[in-house]
């Protein structure tokens, strides 16, 4: 029931955004504009400075995210159909389920196209060690989407949301940030220092279990009028 | 509480007033020299800051838990008091290390952790301020979710790397310096709870005074 549930709503979103590709292109187009204006400021006489790789990596990630996550939320919000969503005889916290695996499944794509772009544009062996760098990647984008959702979901109804949900979500992603960020230069370095980029793994996998029961437990009183 | 307010504030101001007099009397170390001082108001806001911090999460969980005001009032009243003393601890902390170690800041990780708490708690208050309606779910949630990172933030800025003086340094303090120590942790600590108990008078004023618009809105 409750995965069911989550698959519906996750089939909803994608069948809307089929349609139009409106979230899909906008994310892509603004993490290739962060990269783009980050390549200005970390790359000198044609050489990138030294592990800008990794976080260029994670910074893109993060703000193509917010502005993902914004508008998840925001479309529900125009089509006035949120109040129906959670008015559906189902667990709050399947939908919240749903909605958070289109963020990740968004930001998979994303990423797709951010690794190769960054791993050319800065001369990075990202790809040396595909697999870590999946899993590093995996973690710690489910942990971004498991806070930044439940952060979205609160503030539609809030005031000045748009600013508020990146005030709220970087300070709340730093350690994301900083295990996404050391492990990504850890695989960089050759030769790879596997060892702390799984001790960054765990510590990442470890965060998202604690905020994904936070988060399942917050989700039902967060969204009763 | 409120018959021991005045009484605790007299205490408070004695020590306070006597604070000083005490520091100055206090060993002086020889490597740091006058701005080892600042160690016995930095150190103690500094456990202030954790403690209030920590009375906000719980309090926020109360509050989404079993929904009862006087919860979400305690909260608020601490977030404020871990922004107030927070911003000693920022003020102090800078120039203690530019004695120390030669430089303003340090990405270490207790200073980061200070420094992202702060920056929660003032996130906190901001949205209670601009949130608009359904602010005080949202900042509860908040405030529950900053409470669980703070493990997550130590443990990642430890791994990476550390130049801050450890927590073994408080217990093993030598005597001259370890009594002035613990009369201004005491004062602060006393002042924290005075502040605490009228903030929380002012909360609790400010929802009755609510109440009674919204009644006579009716």
């Amino acid at each position: 029931m409750f995965i069911t549930t989550a698959l519906l709503v996750l089939r909803k979103d994608f069948a809307i955004e089929v349609r139009s590709r409106e979230i899909l292109y906008t994310t892509l187009l603004f993490a290739l504009s962060c990269v783009l204006i980050f390549s200005i400021a970390f790359v000198k006489e044609g050489e990138p400075l030294l592990d800008a790789a990794a976080g260029i990596l994670w910074i893109a990630v993060e703000f193509a995210g917010t502005l993902a996550l914004g508008k998840t939320f925001e479309r529900e919000r125009y089509g006035e159909t949120l109040r129906a969503l959670l008015l559906a005889p189902a667990p709050r916290a399947a939908i919240y389920v749903g909605k958070m695996l289109g963020v990740v499944l968004l930001l998979a794509v994303a990423e797709l196209l951010l690794v190769p772009l960054v791993a050319l544009l800065f001369h990075a062996p990202l790809l040396a060690q595909p697999l870590l760098l999946v899993a590093l990647l995996a973690v710690g984008t489910i942990g971004f989407s498991i806070v930044g959702t439940l952060f979205a979901a609160m503030l539609v109804r809030a005031r000045s949301r748009d600013v508020m949900l990146p005030i709220l979500l970087y300070p709340m992603t730093v350690p994301i940030m900083i295990a996404g960020v050391r492990g990504t230069s850890a695989l960089l370095e050759s030769p790879a220092d596997l060892a702390s980029a799984g001790m960054w793994i765990g510590l990442l996998a470890s965060l998202d279990v604690v905020f994904l029961t936070i988060a399942l437990w917050t989700f039902e009183p967060l969204m009763t009028e | 509480m409120r018959k021991l307010f005045l009484p605790l504030i007299v205490v408070a101001t004695a020590m306070f007033a006597y604070a000083p007099y005490m520091i100055n009397e206090a060993a002086y170390e020889s490597s740091m020299g006058l701005v080892q001082k600042i160690f016995y108001f930095h150190a103690p806001s500094g456990m202030v800051m954790l403690v209030s911090a920590v009375v906000c999460g719980i309090a926020s969980a109360l509050y989404l838990w079993r929904r009862k005001p006087a919860d979400d009032h305690l909260a608020m009243a601490a977030a404020e008091l871990t922004v107030l003393y927070g911003l000693i601890v920022m003020l102090t902390g800078p120039l203690w290390a530019r004695k120390a170690w030669g430089i303003w800041w340090d990405w270490d990780a207790r200073l980061t952790m200070s420094f992202v708490g702060w920056l929660i708690a003032i996130s906190y208050l901001f949205v209670r301020k601009y949130g608009g309606p359904g602010s005080d779910k949202l900042g509860a949630a908040l405030a529950v979710f900053g409470t669980a990172n703070v493990p997550f933030i130590y443990l990642s800025v430890n791994f990476w790397r550390t130049l801050h003086p450890k927590t073994s340094v408080v217990p093993t303090l030598p005597p001259l310096i370890r009594g002035p120590f613990w009369f201004s942790a005491l004062a602060l600590f006393l002042m924290y709870l005075l502040l605490l108990t009228a903030r929380l008078h002012l909360e609790r004023q400010r929802a009755a005074l609510d109440a009674l618009y919204l009644a006579e809105e009716d």
